[in-house]
């Protein structure tokens, strides 16, 4: 019965800046967009968020963060998420991120990110073609 | 992976076997039956606790605090925590854990958030689901939240040992004033938010529906309630969830209806669950055999045909579709 099946995401906001108005805003619009979205809210270490998507069996993993410490915070949710043998979720960033970061942030396993320029409705899409299960 | 080596992961407690275990049974995957099946005979341990009443009265902070009470008296605790699926889009903001992040590193606690799905017979079977997977797992207490707007508080009460039934001052009367069959799951009452204006009057209306509706108020209005119901005078406990106050009091009190209970009472509720259930297992196979299966489809398409032109009755003809529905489930196997 697997029309029974919605694609399920965790919001979090990462890091130690208070704000979490843009993580807000894409939880609605996945809302929207017909996804269950469990969020986590404010200053989430990766520890935290690598442990709420294993209990909440989460297809993607969405992270926000307006601080500037993506370089650091991004990677280690991938590798956590890599110890705990977990290779079917889907980790997408978003916030203040410098292009030339971003391919790092590729190669450490993050699939997309998203500046501040894209529509929510681009983020609904990239992530129904790119759930892994 | 294969569902039986999910299943033996799950009962040594591993928390991603837990996890994907849930998730089948919530979606009714593709061999959640066989799930269900071996997990049961690890179930009835847990004691399962309802938590419900309006939107914002604090459930979800309470019930962080609840589990917190838990692990410092060294037990587990599982949490399933329910939002509503927007009607709209079929999505939800699933909100509670935000206030239960704290435990997400305690392997000691396990929470899981589910939105309403606007389900066949609601609610019920999804999260009872997710309980059996907690309690076999070897959760000590099984703590589920429910929004309190209706019909999800009385499922949610069948599902459970105890229920739980916050209020809070300052939602004005209609609301507080206890809907009719709402009154009656509580098992334990708290009035959360002690520290705004009007929690006496919150807790003088409570005590006055439980007066009317006790047994000694109504010599015979207790037919349709509980044994257990007949002595259990619910305690109305004050809160203040958000700094902890008055929690321990609620657990105690949770501990004592779980004893009050017994073992006979304990029985009788799991009775009236087992039989809610079932009937609703059954209705969902029939409804899904006219849904899925397209000899059936024919026919009840024949069959309203054969209606309409007044060829046969719709008794006789509702009868003869049953018939094709349950042969084919038999089947099926
Ligand atoms: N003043 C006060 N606010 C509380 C108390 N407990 C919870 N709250 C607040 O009430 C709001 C709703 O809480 P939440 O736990 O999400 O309620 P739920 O919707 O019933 O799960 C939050 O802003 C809480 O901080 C309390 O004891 N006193
Ligand atoms: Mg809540």
């Amino acid at each position: 019965m697997d029309e029974n099946r919605k694609i399920r995401v965790l919001v979090a906001k990462p890091g130690l800046d208070g704000h979490d108005r843009g993580a807000k805003v894409i939880a609605r619009a996945l809302r929207d967009a017909g996804m269950e979205v469990v969020y986590t809210g404010l200053r989430q270490t990766p520890e935290q968020i690598v442990a709420a998507a294993i209990q909440e069996d989460v297809d993607v993993v969405a992270m926000s963060i307006l601080s500037g410490a993506h370089g650091h915070l991004f990677p280690r949710v991938t590798q956590l998420l890599k110890e705990r043998g977990v290779d079917d979720v889907l980790v997408i960033g978003g916030g203040i991120i410098p292009d030339e970061d971003i391919p790092a942030l590729k190669a450490a396993g993050v699939a997309e990110v998203f500046t501040p320029g894209t529509s929510t409705a681009e983020t609904v899409k990239f992530i129904r073609e790119h759930v892994k299960r | 992976m294969a569902v039986q080596e999910l299943v033996s992961r799950a009962l040594a407690h591993d928390v991603r076997a837990v996890s994907r275990l849930i998730s089948i049974v919530e979606d009714r995957r593709e061999g959640f039956e066989e799930v269900y099946a071996s997990i049961y005979p690890h179930t009835g341990k847990a004691h399962v606790i309802g938590v419900t009443g309006p939107p914002g009265s604090g459930k979800s902070t309470f019930v962080d605090k609840m589990a917190l009470e838990y692990r410092a008296a060294g037990r587990t605790v599982g949490v399933v925590a329910v939002d509503p699926t927007s009607p709209f889009s079929g999505g939800a903001l699933l909100g509670d854990r935000l206030r239960m992040q704290r435990h997400a590193l305690d392997e000691g606690v396990f929470i899981r958030s589910m939105g309403t799905r606007g389900r066949l017979g609601g609610l019920s079977t999804a999260t009872s689901g997710a309980v059996d997977v907690l309690d076999a797992a070897g959760f000590d207490v099984v703590l589920i939240e429910t929004v309190g707007v209706g019909q999800s508080e009385v499922e949610i009460a069948s599902l459970a040992d105890t229920v739980i039934l916050i209020q809070v001052p300052g939602l004005g009367d209609d609301i507080q004033v206890i809907k009719a069959g709402i009154m009656e799951i509580g098992d334990v009452f708290v009035v959360n938010k002690k520290d705004r204006p009007g929690v006496e009057r919150v807790v003088a209306e409570i005590k006055m529906a439980l007066d009317l509706s006790a047994p000694g108020g109504h010599p015979e209005g207790g037919a349709d309630r509980d044994a257990d119901r007949r002595q259990w005078r619910p305690p109305i406990l004050m809160t203040m969830a958000e700094s902890g106050e008055g929690v321990a009091e609620v657990v105690e009190a949770c501990a004592a209806h779980l004893e009050h209970l017994g073992g006979a009472g304990l029985m009788e509720r799991r009775l009236r669950r087992a039989r809610a259930e079932t009937m609703e297992i059954v209705s969902q196979r029939i409804w899904r055999g006219l849904r899925e299966r397209p000899d059936a489809r024919q026919e009840a398409e024949r069959l309203a045909a054969a209606i309409a032109e007044r060829r046969i009755d719709p008794y006789s003809a509702a009868i003869d579709l049953y018939k094709l529905l349950i042969s084919a489930e038999s089947a099926r196997g």
